[in-house]
């Protein structure tokens, strides 16, 4: 089979040895049916998903006059479109907001997620499971909900409309979905190694940062991670506080702009969509752990 | 560590201490703007002249006078339950499958998982490429086996089913929660409904359907959490869907075709930061309040794994 080149090393795992027989082999002609079976569903839809992929990048290298054509393959290779879109004015800038918002507002979140979440899970206080709803209502919360006073203050008292601060400076005070994972990672860790560093005499505050946080990296990268894909992703707030300023702009609010500035260029659009989406591919191949482990832990652990 | 036990206000100091980012960004960030919506939702408030109480007259309008609110909260709720449903049937088929591969498990994992990263503008401009009607390669493959494919985004019939589409590209997380309940339940009930000479079918709905209940009940309410915020993938579809140019400071009418993709989060926009109409702005956005409320709660009594291991 094909799909033996394709990745991963386990084979399709022989049972133990078999008697001979009709009744065997009657079994083992069922087993390779269904491995058969399994496998053709399988390529049929990672084709699927991988599709979209392939004709977004074939797309993004045609000429411009080839891409409004209904063709899929390219009849030439136009790697330039890639330097065109960089040369689009404002492209840069919107990577370095992107940056910056990403950046930032995950630094802010996880420095301010650690205290609380680990008070949340280790320490015993009356009103403990109050905080706890608090905080998972307001991860339920949708984002519209409370974005009109928060705009005004920000506009009218701050003066900030049109920079992305109202969406960074929040993060420094506590995301809830953040805290509420990184919350369930550590209940995951023993009571005893927080109490004999106690005994060593570890204050509390020592105690989170010489020994919480280096067993809780796991879920801390997990938390860092998803508030940075959640930053990149953004696209309601920049439009919220940024639209009126293209100096502020992130590359998912640009995005869409950069479609009717090209209009009916498919092809530099679709240079454009790849490149926003690069970043984040190539940090999940290299963070593929943390992740999928972040994912199990918002539904299954705890 | 004698003295900070056995005083109890120090140690009360101490909690206040380490929850202080969150306590003060609950308040100023969560609590403050609820109330100030819920204060702006009985004013008529333009934003510029200072706002003047009008009773209910901005609940009466959205309820009863708004044109867009009908079609809006259809579509919302369209959305959450096709969306949802198709979304958690979807993810738990491609768990089971994954679960059953022998060969090459690793690759389709991450071609199963990787479209989920994409940045939903980034997902969503690509799949009104790849679906537009005149020249998408999806049309184009279809019409090569003969079929002449629908108009999908263009389309208010098949808009909505289109956005399915799109979530469907993006299963990556339902499935990898789906597969470690899967790959969490206990082999040895397997084996004893193998004694009894139980089904495929039998073995899915007595042993694995039991053990992953938790799991979908908690996936079906995040997912309708998530949906009623839908917002970008609905508003950047119809947008470049309709291809008007939409420069800074022009102002498109929402829900391109016909309303279709319109929903309740893209009005709450409308009619705040395009109308100032900040009174019926706040009143929709208490209607979501409400609504998110209300599943939340239901969240909470059911568990779901969410509040459980108190340890």
């Amino acid at each position: 089979m094909t799909t033996t080149t394709l990745g991963a090393p386990a084979a399709p795992a022989p049972a133990p040895p078999q008697p001979h027989g009709p009744a065997a082999a009657r079994a083992r002609r069922k087993r390779v049916l269904h491995w058969i079976a399994v496998h053709s569903v399988a390529i049929a839809v990672a084709l699927l998903f991988v599709l979209p992929f392939v004709f977004v990048f074939l797309t993004s290298v045609m000429s411009d006059s080839q891409a409004m054509s209904g063709d899929l393959w390219p009849d030439s290779w136009h790697w330039s479109n890639y330097k065109t879109v960089f040369e689009t004015p404002g492209f840069l800038d919107w990577w370095r907001n992107s940056l910056l918002y990403a950046g930032l507002g995950t630094l802010f979140t996880v420095c301010s997620a650690i205290p609380v979440a680990y008070a949340l899970a280790k320490f015993r206080f009356r009103g403990r499971r109050t905080a706890m709803l608090l905080v998972i209502s307001t991860m339920m919360l949708p984002p519209q909900v409370i974005v009109i006073p928060m705009y005004l203050v920000w506009a009218q008292q701050f003066h900030l409309s049109g920079t992305l601060w109202p969406l960074i400076i929040p993060m420094a005070f506590g995301d809830a979905y953040s805290i509420f994972l990184l919350r369930q990672f550590l209940l995951t860790i023993p009571k005893e190694y927080i109490e004999s560093a106690k005994v060593d005499g570890c204050g509390e505050f020592r105690t989170m940062v010489k020994i919480v946080v280096p067993m809780a990296k796991p879920g801390i990268a997990a938390i860092a991670l998803f508030q940075f894909f959640y930053c990149w992703n953004d696209y309601f707030g920049p439009q919220i506080y940024a639209a009126q300023n293209p100096g502020a702009w992130t590359l998912s609010y640009g995005l869409e702009s950069f479609k009717s500035a090209h209009s009916v260029n498919w092809n530099m659009t679709m240079a454009a969509t790849l490149l926003v989406m690069a970043p984040v591919i190539v940090i999940f191949f290299f963070a593929q752990k943390a992740f999928v482990e972040g994912v199990t832990l918002t539904g299954v652990k705890g | 560590m004698a003295l900070t036990l056995s005083n109890p206000a120090r140690r009360r100091l101490r909690t206040l201490g380490f929850l202080s980012p969150w306590l003060v960004g609950f308040s100023v960030f969560f609590a403050y703007p609820l109330i100030a919506t819920v204060y702006f939702s009985f004013m008529h408030y333009n934003q510029i002249k200072e706002p003047t109480f009008v009773g209910l007259r901005n609940w009466t309008y959205v309820f009863e006078q708004m044109p867009l609110f009908g079609p809006a909260l259809w579509n919302t709720l369209w959305l959450v339950v096709v969306m949802v449903a198709v979304r958690v049937v979807f993810g738990l088929s491609l768990g089971l499958l994954i679960t059953k591969i022998k060969t090459g498990a690793g690759f389709f994992r991450t071609a199963f998982y990787l479209p989920y990263l994409a940045p939903p503008v980034a997902a969503t401009v690509a799949f009104v490429f790849l679906l537009n009607p005149g020249t998408g390669p999806v049309n184009e493959v279809l019409e090569a086996v003969g079929i002449s494919g629908p108009n999908w985004f263009n389309d208010p019939d098949t808009a909505k089913p289109s956005l399915v589409m799109l979530s469907l590209w993006g299963i990556g997380d339902l499935m990898v929660i789906f597969m470690a309940a899967l790959l969490d339940v206990p082999k040895e009930q397997y084996e004893a409904a193998d004694l009894d000479g139980a089904g495929a079918w039998a073995k899915f709905r007595y042993v694995t359907w039991p053990a992953i209940t938790p799991i979908v009940m908690f996936a079906v309410v995040t997912g309708v959490v998530q949906t009623m915020q839908y917002y970008t993938q609905a508003l950047v579809a119809g947008k470049v869907a309709s291809g008007v140019n939409i420069g800074p400071g022009s102002v498109i009418q929402p829900g391109y075709p016909d309303h279709s993709t319109l929903t309740v989060p893209q009005l709450v926009y409308q009619l705040g930061f395009q109308n100032f109409n900040t009174g019926a702005a706040c009143v929709l956005s208490l209607v979501l309040f409400a609504i998110a409320m209300a599943v939340t709660l239901l969240l909470m009594r059911k568990r779901s794994g969410l509040l459980s291991a108190e340890d």
